[in-house]
């Protein structure tokens, strides 16, 4: 068991569109212990969840390292990863992404149709998960018979099932409603506090943002060190960014 | 098979209209193809049915079928005295000398009337036939009386018993009716030879000799003999080989409808492979979510790729079920040979409806591949960033 859960050196994303780069993640250096819960913070389009990407191996740094759990991601080959992922990482979307033709239960087995496991075994996992977010009695329901907020505490479901090490959430509360956020949070704190998760969220709400234990600042695809806030940080060198975001990747989470 | 199967079949069923339009489309192409293969299916038992194994049916050399053939009555006398020929009850040869020729009779569906096959024989040539007789007698020799097929009945409103055909050099009564079991004996009519051999100013000249052998030795042997004898000049061959040959009469039928099908199934695979690269894109967020659960290009891939097949299997059911109530239509068809009708039953065989669902996963493969191979290929963020 390692201690450090992601640890990324001078990692870096560049997109490059058409003539473009966008420099989404700028020599990053992250360190998550096991246990973590830290919220990351930033204004829309600094990065935040290219750096969550990169934590769960959907896609490739152009530079730098990044160890999650001890494994170099970079270097695992396509299926290793897609096994690598199912086993280790749970990641909740913001809006929630359950497949609509399945209910609640299959929902949450569906990860685990990738184990060595008995149909039974499955159910059991199954269960249990809804058990914990509290939807129990929710398990024939189709996502479109939930709440905002029953749907994504399914999708937390389907982030646990599986038993991961790392939950990577990318604004997760960005589609609901006071209370329902509340709740998601709420979940989240006792998946870290409870069970040991160590959980990453991203987040634009300084309300959320407290349910963590720590805060990391990107500002402009720069993460701020431990400890800093954008009020008291000023860049050491000029922003080089060649082009401004594309506003459709940056409105989206 | 990592993606249950359900996931695919429950997507099908949640774009019920286009799954329902495609699948028809599949089945339409399906229902031709079988149509025209319940069709040669059903010829096929018509003209097997046809014909003693041990029949030998003798033509002018040169002649591919009865009707064209003149053959002379001297020659059937020399034929007589061929040996492996059996005898019939009588204690005299089992031969039948024939005259076949077209009459044009008026049919319910058809102003300009419809040809059929009418054939002169002798007592022999009854004999030698098996058939049953449903309806009324045979016909007397030296009158000018008819015994129809039952397939004739049941399609010329006006050739019932104690109705009266004009051919010939007169009115000819209908007696009777024959029954040959599947045979194509029952789209013929039959007169006496010599009746209508005067009416058709034919007393020297026929159609044809149909001998029975003794057994199966005894036939090869005479077929090899018949053909090999210069001075007589005739053609022989069994009697069901000379109705095998008969099924060419669809040929033209098989091969457009064949053709049309084969159109038919470009478009229905053109048609499947659209809804599938509309179900591909409309669910790119899905595939980038089962993707990041852990789901290999592989799984993504399968999991399409049976969608459309589901989806043509379903088509191909619809298939069957639509040329289903062919399977008892009696129909008749026009030979290219003869001139005239035959009738015969459709069937739809089980291995008729396996073909078709078969033809049908093939259009689900053809339109499947593309579309699944352009899920597997997708990135996991465009994917995901797709609304
Ligand atoms: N696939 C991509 N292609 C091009 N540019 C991208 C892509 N993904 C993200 N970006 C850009 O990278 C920057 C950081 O994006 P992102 O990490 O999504 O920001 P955040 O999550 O903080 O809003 C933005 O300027 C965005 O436009
Ligand atoms: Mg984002």
């Amino acid at each position: 068991m390692q201690d450090v859960v992601i640890e990324t050196r001078k990692l870096t994303k560049i997109y490059k569109r058409d003539e473009f780069e966008v420099v989404a993640l700028k020599e990053a250096d992250f360190t998550l212990r096991r246990g973590d819960f830290v919220a990351l913070m930033g204004p829309s389009g600094s990065g935040k969840s290219t750096l969550l990407h990169l934590a769960a191996a959907m896609d490739k740094p152009t530079s730098g390292s990044i160890r999650v759990l001890g494994e170099d991601i970079a270097a695992l080959r396509d299926r290793e990863i897609a096994a690598w992922r199912n086993r280790h990482v749970g990641f909740v979307f913001q809006s929630f992404n359950l497949i609509p033709v399945l209910t609640a239960h299959e929902n949450v087995e569906l990860p685990l149709k990738l184990m060595r496991m008995t149909r039974q075994q499955r159910e059991e996992h199954s269960r249990t998960a809804l058990e914990l977010v509290g939807l129990g009695d929710r398990v024939g329901h189709f996502p479109r018979q939930l709440s905002g907020g029953q749907e994504q505490r399914v999708a937390i479901a389907r982030a646990i099932v599986t038993d991961p090490d790392l939950i990577l959430a990318d604004e997760p509360t960005g589609n609901l409603d006071a209370n329902s956020a509340q709740e998601v949070l709420t979940l989240l704190r006792r998946l870290n506090e409870e069970f040991g998760k160590t959980v990453v969220i991203v987040t634009h709400d300084p309300h959320a943002a407290r349910f963590a234990r720590g805060i990391r600042y990107i500002e402009k695809g720069e993460l701020l060190p431990e400890g800093a806030t954008p009020e008291d940080w000023t860049p050491a060198t000029p922003f080089a960014v060649t082009t401004p975001g594309n506003p459709k990747s940056s409105a989206q989470a | 098979m990592k993606i249950p199967l359900s996931y695919s079949i429950r997507n099908l069923a949640v774009r019920r209209t286009t799954t329902l339009m495609t699948a028809l489309g599949i089945a339409a192409t399906v229902a031709v193809l079988l149509a025209v293969m319940a069709l040669a299916e059903g010829l096929r038992s018509a003209f097997a049915a046809t014909g003693h194994p041990l029949h030998v049916l003798v033509t002018r050399k040169g002649s591919d079928s009865e009707l064209s053939s003149n053959f002379e009555r001297r020659v059937f006398q020399d034929l007589l005295y061929k040996p492996g020929i059996a005898s019939g009850s009588n204690g005299q040869p089992l031969a039948s000398l024939e005259m076949v020729t077209v009459i044009n009779l008026p049919a319910a569906d058809n102003p300009d009337g419809v040809n059929v096959t009418l054939r002169g024989v002798g007592p022999a040539g009854i004999e030698m036939r098996d058939l049953a007789m449903p309806q009324g007698r045979w016909f007397e020799s030296g009158k000018r009386e008819a015994v129809v097929g039952k397939s004739i009945l049941a399609r010329f409103p006006t050739a019932q018993v104690g109705d009266t055909l004009r051919f010939g050099k007169g009115e000819w009564q209908i007696v009777g009716v024959m029954d040959g079991g599947r045979s194509a004996v029952n789209s013929e009519v039959f007169v006496d030879l010599n009746q209508a051999a005067s009416d058709f100013d034919r007393s020297s000249v026929l159609s044809s000799a149909l001998l029975r052998a003794s057994d199966e030795l005894a036939r090869n042997a005479l077929i090899n003999d018949l053909e090999t004898d210069q001075r007589l000049n005739v053609a022989a061959r069994t009697e069901r080989d000379y109705y095998a040959s008969q099924m060419v009469a669809s040929a033209p039928i098989q091969f457009l409808g064949t053709f049309v099908a084969i159109i038919m199934a470009i478009g229905s695979s053109f048609a499947c492979m659209n809804t599938m690269y509309a179900a591909v894109a409309r669910r790119s967020k899905e595939i980038g979510t089962l993707r990041v659960l852990g789901f290999s290009q592989w799984s993504i891939l399968t999991a399409f790729f049976l969608e459309s097949l589901a989806l043509a299997a379903i088509g191909g059911l619809l298939g069957i079920v639509l040329v289903l109530p062919l399977s008892n239509v009696s129909t008749a068809i026009g030979s290219f040979v003869s001139f005239s009708e035959v009738s015969f039953n459709l069937s739809v065989t089980p291995s008729v409806m396996i073909t078709g669902l078969i033809f049908a996963l093939v259009m689900g493969v053809l339109g499947g591949l593309l579309p699944a191979r352009m899920a597997a290929r997708k990135e996991i963020l465009n994917a995901l960033r797709d609304i």
